[in-house]
């Protein structure tokens, strides 16, 4: 599964209680949707970190990072070019 | 306290046929016998029947209800108690009033001999009366009568359907229940106000066509044409704050100070009258501290203390409560919790509360009065309405802190001085502020909005709308609150909108029903509440705002003021709010499943035969929760939306199937 297709399925599954894709655009704002609250943003950074073996750190736990399927996509993809 | 019920058909007037039938009125009581057990009353007359189950506290011997004036055409059955009734007897018998009884009832229908409809002014009490008045045989009436906070309950249902010829109420719905043949249809405006802030507002429950009659306001039902029924219902009494600065006390610290402390002392004074014996509830916390101080100070009769103790060491207050108990010499039991005892006691809980609860939080106060009773008490006074009335939410504070920042919104300071009142926001750098500002932030373009104070909590609570089946269009239920607020609302300090909001909403629809009065009664346990009489209430909201919230320092007056009255270490304590475990109470901590009663409720065939969710999310909550039980972190990492979302659906399909399927499969009553 793609990076994209898995961050899609957690939300998805986690926050949104459904597997129907149409309910997440890729460049929905969470915040503005209101589907995390900062419990979720805390949860979200578990999964990420957990799933994809890195660290999120203080600095870059921001919108521009993380308040997006397009923005976590980007994000991750730049900390794991950076890593290798 | 006690049950009360009725039934009222003018037409019974003209035709014997439509009078209430005793069998009816026996049945309607036998609903409230939990909240009566020590005696019955009954009164029948052509167009209505009275029911009352008797909690026998004062004058044992001789206080049986219905209790009439001094010619049998006033009638009164009655919950509660008139704490001034000593006051008010001798000032009835020097105007020339005859008392048969010593029971504080009867000052109710001398009262409205004298006063009218306007005596419901003169009551010091927590009470929810029905008075019937066939003096003028042209004129008869009744009025149900609630008091000004919302301590006792009282339920009321119109027939429409028979053109409004048919009055029936009673303390709680299950009353009125027995009177209807048919199953109610679920009132999904109050289903979907459950879901965004924590109880249905107003009038509103979750039964279609059964009203709660608000807190100060009286019912009044007199006969119109060809035996209708006319009903008005206007408010006696309402939370009220000054309009401008000069509205408020003037003085000196010192002098309000003092007159809080004699206004509490004299309130828990009088609530101490009872011809049985008194206890009290002591979370440990600042509140329930000061009261068992003052009953010490004001009873010889020794301080018995009633407390709850949890497994989990985050919920629990014992080390507080045993300072206290040390302190005053009291004599204490404790309930011990565990999170399989919350859930196990959970449907049962929802039999009583009658309605979906998002926390588990009134669960434990059932199992505590149930101590109560079984240590041979029937009386606790408790602390509930301090927070309200004087300032102690942390919620006051938040709210202080977003209209500061409302005036700059841009700030970036402004908004840090949240992580003064949540230390957990402080960790990490200031970077992780922007996710803070979203949810803080809601709001701030428009801080006049009489809910400004409570958006981030209506906004978090109701992301558990998600699961509704059919929710109601988005900002309804904001807007149903919108509307409590009174006109002048406007012209009040903003704190003070927050105050009646807690007070009206929170604490009125859902601290004192549903954590409150139905889980004592639950047990035939009276609460009595000191902090909510309404003179405290009448003095403490005039009082300026430097003896409220001062600064970020919560309840500053109520500290000052009766801080004398206890050790350092209690005035110094943080605020710890009752929690009770949620999620946690439906898991079983062995295997990380939900408990048998759970999976039942929450099975895709029973949510979808109940038709309030949506079958699908709610199994994907309840697989997140697994998830969440079985992973490193446990239960705890599951957030405080699912956990008010599945405690919400597993109690809503608890009421489904108490209130609803079980109505429909009831064997047909003879009447």
């Amino acid at each position: 599964m793609t990076l994209r297709a898995s961050l899609r399925r957690y939300v998805l599954e986690n926050h949104l209680f459904t597997d129907d894709e149409t309910r997440l655009k890729d460049a929905d704002s969470f915040l503005e949707t209101g589907i995390l609250d900062s419990t979720g943003i805390m949860e979200l950074i578990l999964f990420i970190e957990e799933s994809q073996n890195l660290k999120v750190t203080d600095d870059e736990m921001v919108p521009e990072n993380l308040d997006s399927i397009d923005n976590l996509v980007a994000y991750i993809e730049r900390k794991q070019a950076a890593a290798s | 306290m006690c049950g009360i019920a009725g039934v009222l058909d003018w037409r019974g007037l003209a035709n014997p046929i439509w009078s209430p039938a005793p069998a009816l009125l026996a049945d309607m009581a036998a609903t409230l016998d939990h909240r009566g057990p020590d005696g019955r009353g009954f009164l029948s007359r052509p167009a209505l029947g009275l029911a009352h189950t008797r909690l026998a506290i004062v004058d044992l011997a001789g206080g049986d209800q219905p209790i009439f004036n001094e010619d049998g055409r006033i009638a009164v059955v009655f919950n509660g108690e008139i704490f001034n009734h000593v006051e008010l007897r001798a000032e009835l018998q020097a105007q020339g009033h005859r008392f048969a009884t010593r029971s504080d009832t009867e000052v109710i229908v001398h009262l409205y001999e004298q006063h009218g409809d306007d005596f419901v002014h003169r009551l010091n009490g927590q009470f929810a009366i029905a008075l019937w008045d066939e003096r003028d045989e042209a004129r008869q009436r009744l009025l149900l009568v609630r008091d000004r906070v919302g301590i006792a309950p009282l339920h009321y249902r119109l027939a429409a359907h028979e053109g409004e010829h048919q009055l029936v109420f009673g303390s709680e719905a299950k009353a009125i229940l027995a009177a209807m043949p048919q199953a109610p249809e679920v009132n999904r405006r109050a289903l979907d106000q459950v879901f965004t802030c924590w109880s249905p507002v107003g009038g509103e429950t979750l039964f279609d066509g059964i009203r709660s009659l608000e807190p100060g306001t009286l019912l009044v039902a007199e006969r119109g044409r060809d035996f209708a029924l006319r009903h008005r219902v206007h408010r006696h009494w309402d939370w009220s704050f000054p309009t401008s600065p000069e509205g408020h006390l003037q003085g000196s610290d010192e002098s309000l100070l003092e007159q809080v402390r004699e206004l509490l002392i004299d309130a828990t004074r009088i609530r101490l009258r009872a011809d049985v014996p008194v206890g009290a509830y002591l979370s440990g916390g600042l509140d329930s501290s000061i009261l068992t101080s003052l009953i010490h100070h004001e009873s010889d009769a020794p301080l018995r203390t009633f407390s709850i103790g949890f497994d989990d060491p985050s919920l629990d207050e014992s080390a507080h409560q045993q300072r206290m108990i040390d302190f005053l010499g009291a004599r204490h039991s404790r309930i011990d919790c565990t999170s399989a005892d919350v859930g196990q006691a959970l449907v049962d809980t929802v039999r009583h509360t009658e309605c979906a609860v998002l926390r588990t939080a009134p669960v434990p106060m059932r199992l505590l009065s149930g101590l109560v009773r079984r240590e041979g008490h029937k009386v606790v006074l408790t602390g509930e309405g301090a927070d309200e009335v004087f300032g102690g939410y942390d919620l006051f504070k938040e709210a202080k802190v977003r209209w500061f920042w409302a005036r700059q919104p841009a700030s970036s300071w402004r908004p840090a001085l949240l992580k003064r009142l949540y230390p957990y926001l402080a960790q990490g750098t200031g970077r992780a502020d922007s996710f803070v500002r979203g949810f803080y932030g809601i709001g701030l373009g428009d801080p006049d909005d009489p809910l400004f104070s409570h958006l981030p909590r209506f906004d978090s609570t109701s992301k558990a709308r998600i699961f509704l089946a059919d929710p109601r269009p988005d900002g309804e239920s904001l807007d149903a609150v919108r509307a409590l607020m009174p006109a002048d609302a406007a012209r009040w300090h903003p704190m003070a909108r927050a105050q009646y909001l807690e007070a009206r909403l929170l604490m009125g629809n859902y601290l004192l029903s549903s954590q409150g009065d139905r889980m004592l009664m639950a047990n035939g346990v009276e609460g009595r509440f000191p902090f909510l009489d309404h003179r405290v209430i009448e003095l403490a909201n005039r009082l300026p705002q430097r003896l409220k919230v001062r600064g970020l320092s919560e309840k500053i007056g109520l500290k000052l003021a009766m801080g004398r009255y206890l050790p350092p270490q209690t005035q110094a304590r943080h605020k710890q709010p009752y929690r009770s475990p949620d999620a946690a109470a439906l898991i079983d901590p062995a295997t990380g499943r939900p408990w048998p009663f759970v999976s039942e409720l929450l099975s895709p065939d029973a949510v979808r035969r109940a038709g309030h969710f949506d079958a699908d999310k709610v199994n994907m909550l309840l697989r997140k929760t697994e998830r969440s039980a079985t992973s490193t972190g446990g239960l705890a990492t599951l957030g405080s939306r699912d956990n008010q979302a599945l405690v919400g659906i597993v109690s809503m399909q608890a009421w489904h199937q108490l209130f609803i399927e079980s109505h429909r499969a009831r064997p047909r009553l003879g009447h």
